[in-house]
This record gives structure tokens, C-alpha cells and sequence, in this order.
């Protein structure tokens, strides 16, 4: 064919072999890519999901400066020896507020996608501040140092403004009350109205480290305890065809 | 054989010379061509085959009906399948029955050691053996009962949880922080305590502490401290302690009390991750037989 035995004129030009490169590059990334936005099975609703509390993102933000996503996964994938280890397999729209997602790619330790609510509060103090008393041959280094860091959520609702503007619906009011939210969650004592009104009744409110004032232990934890909890399980129905 | 070499003429060159040398323009070899021309053909069919092409709103299903949801779906009712004469007797006979059916006691326990590797390890230990606040599941001390029927509720329900409308769930006063006792009568009752299980003490201490035990513990404690299974109080005159049994945890726990979690399990309350009934009869059968069974 005529056109075939032109290769030779891109392969003699380098310019014009790098704006064909280009041009087959992009045609590849669109035709992967672009459908991810409108194709209804990558972009299922799922009841339950809502924003992360300010507490929750102070937490997911420790998890992710102390890089526990380098050895424990969040992506449940849809095995069966999985789904019997893990639990129900991870759905897309279980991420979809994370910025960026932590499915990770390595598991030294176990994947943490539904860790919420497997453990108690006690059981994560005593692993956090030393894995070995719970789990003898886990190879988990000791984080008892976050339970002394105090944080007051200075920061939290600049961090939420942030999580907005790359597309997480935080509200206006949710923006408002992110420091009183964030201090109320810890707090069991705490007037917990507004924050089960902006984020649900599922939030989870206790003093998480179980020591007086927040500190990241509290943070971190509340965020664990929440994970993989949000979405109802007894009234979704998996579309099979997806 | 060597092959006559091809000149130059035959094939022509590619037009490159570095320093007088050139390359020949020879045709691709056969097989890879042919290869390549089949992977074209195998990845067209393969697209017909299999979820492919995007659309409008979602992507060809393709031929086959491929899905990986299906596919996980179909692996778990094929294994749900085989188990499930087991698992149906499993789930409905009296759970005192158990025992007495020889297969179905050795399904339970088999099935009941793999849910336990999964699900209760991590707190209670590979072994079962417990650790410092979670209790050791080998022995004959029980806070809830060792019964079949206790165990199995304690696993449905779990203890102290907001899951479960039905947890089994009692509260320790905090007999130091919320200022209910003296700090002498803190250490009285400790000494008194440890008197229990044997561990010489302070005789006026112990005196002193059991007149503030009486009228402070026993009604959960017992009078000797021999526990009450109801509440989940454990029992002090026994040597064997969750927590602690030497002076400082002992007054840490009488200061501060202690309330142990522990989830519930059953798929009522955790629809994402649960145990069925029949893993739950399983893993208690497998509890009950490791040796403190009553």
C-alpha cells in the first residue's frame, strides 16, 4: 500500500514524528479515558456516601503523611477470597471523595477498605501504640506518639476548602462549623446537633484515644473506624452487569 | 546449510551508511508477521467477546456476558452451593445438638477455625490464647458464660457496641475518677483484691477493703468475688486477670474501670462484612471446643 511506504518521511523528521506520536498517544488516552465520564457503570450512586467529617479528614490526611498506604491497600477487589477476607468488594463511588484515593498497591499489612467498626477504639490504641502486644507477628512500626500530638483543627476548614474546590460537596455550613465539628466529634459530651445534621447520624462521636483533648490519635482513628461503613450493605443491590 | 548471503541488490537498503556501512532493507521474518496479523484478529474478536467498546451510556457487553461482579458473584454461590447442606443443618438444629452429630461437629469446627483466623485473631490471638484486655478463649474463665448458647450470643451480639440494640453491655463505676471512693479506701479495696487470689497483703488494708468491697463490688463481684456471669463481672479470687492482677493495673482499673468492646458479628449488624448464622454456630462450636467449653 502506497500510504504504508510513507514511514519513511516520519522517520526522517523529527518534528513531524513527535506530533504524530502525539496524535496517536491522544486518540489512545481518549478512547481509554473519556468514556470514564459518562459511562453509567464507572459513575454508579451509592446511598451513604457523603463527605468526610473535618475530624475524619484530619485523620485521613495523618494516614496518609504517615504513609500507611504503603503497606495496607483500600481497594476490597472483586475476588471471592477477597470478599471472604475482607468483606462486600469495593465500589467506585466508595472513593469518591477522596482526593487523592488511597487504594494503595502493595499489602504488607491487611487491606483496610471496611476496617471501620471490626476493632474497638481500645483494640487500635493498644495496636497503634504497639502492633505487637495484639498482633505478635505483625511487622508494624508503633505510632503511641500520635496520641500525644494535640491538633485543634486550626487549619481543617482551609484543608476542606481545598477537597470543594477539586469537587467534594462541603457546604457553605459545612465550611462554617468545620472547627466546632471537628472538636465535637471527639468530644462525647459535645452538642453533636449540627454535625449529625450536616453529615448524618451514622457519624460516629466518642473520644477515640480515650484521653482528655483531641490529639491525632483521636483523628486517625475516627477516620479508620469509619471506613467502608458508609454505604448500607443490607439495601444496596450490586448491578451485576457493571 | 548456510544460506547464500543476500546481496545488496536483492533487498535494497534502508539509505542509512554510517561510516560506509549500510543496513539492509530485509522483509520482516514470516512468523512474526503472521503472529502479529493473528494477535489483530484475536484482539477484534476479543473486543466482540468481552465489555469493550464505550457508547452513550455504557460500554458493549459483550458476547459472552462477561462481568467481573457476575463473575464473583457466580464463584461464591458455586461454593455457598456445596456448603450449603451443611450450612442449612448447621444453622437450624439446637445449638446443644451440635455436639452430639459427630460430621456436623467436625464441619462446625473446621469452618469455625477458618472464620476465627479471619475474623477473631486479631484480638483474641491465632491461638486463642487472648491478650492484655481481650481475653484468652483456652481456659474455663468466662466473663459471659462458656456455654454454647453464651458464646453464640456474645458473637452475634458482641459487647458493648452501638451495632447491636442487644449487646451484651453493663458499665463499671470509675470508682476513682468520678470520686465515688477515697483514695485510701482505693487502695484498701486493691489490697483486698489481691487478697482473693492469694497475694499476701497488708492485713489491715485487707480488713479495711473488704468492708468497702461489700458494700462497693459484691453486688457484682460476688460476695467472695466469684464473679456474675450476667453482668460480665469477672471473677477475683481466681488468679487468672484480663487486665492485670498486680497493684498498679489493679488500682488503674478500680480508678479509671475498664469496658471491653468487642463487635457483633452477625450480618444484621454488619451487612458489608458479617458472619451468617451458620458461620457464627461454626466459630462458636470451634470456640466452645477449644477447651473451656462448658
Amino acid at each position: 500500500m502506497a500510504i504504508l511506504d510513507k514511514h519513511a518521511i516520519l522517520e526522517k523528521n523529527v518534528t513531524l514524528l513527535a506530533v504524530f506520536a502525539l496524535l496517536v498517544v491522544t486518540i489512545g488516552g481518549i478512547v481509554q479515558i473519556a468514556p470514564l465520564f459518562w459511562l453509567e457503570n464507572t459513575i454508579e450512586e451509592v446511598k451513604g456516601m457523603r463527605p468526610y467529617t473535618p475530624l475524619e479528614l484530619a485523620g485521613r490526611d495523618i494516614y496518609i503523611r504517615e504513609g500507611c498506604y504503603v503497606c495496607h491497600s483500600q481497594m476490597i477487589r472483586p475476588m471471592r477470597d477477597e470478599v471472604e477476607r475482607y468483606g462486600h468488594y469495593s465500589l467506585a463511588a466508595e472513593s469518591q471523595y477522596d482526593h487523592p484515593f488511597q487504594w494503595g498497591s502493595k499489602r504488607t499489612g491487611p487491606d483496610l477498605a471496611r476496617v471501620g467498626g471490626r476493632y474497638s477504639d481500645e483494640w487500635h490504641r493498644d495496636h497503634l501504640r504497639d502492633p505487637q502486644s495484639v498482633v505478635p507477628e505483625s511487622v508494624m512500626p508503633k505510632y503511641g506518639f500520635l496520641e500525644n500530638r494535640a491538633i485543634d483543627g486550626k487549619y481543617i476548614q482551609d484543608v476542606m476548602a481545598t477537597h470543594r474546590f477539586v469537587g467534594v460537596p462541603y457546604s457553605e455550613e459545612m465550611l462554617e462549623n468545620a472547627k466546632a465539628d471537628f472538636a465535637a466529634q471527639a468530644d462525647p459530651d459535645a452538642d453533636t446537633d449540627g454535625l449529625i445534621e450536616r453529615y448524618g447520624d451514622k457519624v460516629q462521636v466518642r473520644n477515640f484515644d480515650g484521653k482528655p483533648g483531641i490529639s491525632e490519635s483521636d483523628a486517625l482513628i475516627a477516620y479508620l473506624q469509619m471506613l467502608g461503613t458508609l454505604v448500607d450493605f443490607s439495601t444496596f443491590t450490586p448491578d451485576a452487569s457493571r | 546449510m548456510a544460506k547464500k548471503p543476500i546481496k545488496k541488490e536483492d533487498v535494497g537498503t534502508t539509505g542509512h551508511s554510517w561510516d560506509g556501512i549500510e543496513e539492509f532493507n530485509n522483509p520482516l521474518p514470516r512468523w512474526w508477521l503472521w503472529t502479529f496479523y493473528a494477535c489483530i484478529v484475536w484482539g477484534i474478536g476479543y473486543t466482540i467477546a468481552y465489555p469493550a467498546w464505550p457508547g452513550i451510556s455504557q460500554a458493549t457487553s459483550g458476547l459472552l456476558g462477561f462481568s467481573t461482579r457476575g463473575q464473583v458473584a457466580e464463584q461464591i454461590a458455586a461454593v455457598d452451593a456445596k456448603n450449603a447442606p451443611m450450612n442449612d443443618k448447621l444453622a437450624s438444629v439446637e445449638l446443644a445438638a451440635i455436639d452430639g452429630d459427630a460430621e456436623l461437629k467436625g464441619y462446625a469446627i473446621s469452618a469455625g477455625a477458618a472464620v476465627f483466623k479471619t475474623w477473631c485473631a486479631q484480638c483474641h490471638g491465632a491461638g486463642a490464647a487472648g491478650a492484655k484486655g481481650y481475653p484468652n478463649l483456652l481456659d474455663d474463665d468466662w466473663l459471659w458464660g462458656g456455654d454454647i448458647d453464651s458464646i453464640h450470643y456474645t458473637i452475634t451480639h458482641g459487647i458493648r457496641n452501638t451495632d447491636s440494640d442487644d449487646a451484651r453491655a453493663t458499665e463499671m463505676p470509675a470508682f476513682g475518677r468520678d470520686e465515688l471512693l477515697e483514695k485510701e479506701q482505693l487502695d484498701q479495696v486493691v489490697n483486698f483484691v489481691m487478697s482473693l487470689s492469694g497475694t499476701a497483703q497488708d492485713a489491715a488494708k485487707v480488713e479495711e477493703g473488704a468492708v468497702v468491697f461489700a458494700d462497693n463490688c459484691a453486688s457484682c463481684h460476688g460476695e467472695q468475688g466469684e464473679g456474675m456471669r450476667d453482668l460480665g463481672a469477672p471473677a477475683l479470687n481466681d488468679a487468672i486477670w484480663l487486665y492485670g492482677g498486680d497493684y498498679a493495673t489493679l488500682l488503674e482499673t478500680v480508678t479509671n474501670s475498664r469496658a471491653g468492646v468487642m463487635p457483633a458479628w452477625s450480618t444484621d449488624f454488619r451487612p458489608a462484612q458479617g458472619l451468617s448464622e451458620a458461620e457464627i454456630r461454626a466459630v462458636a462450636t470451634y470456640v466452645h471446643s477449644l477447651g473451656g467449653g462448658e
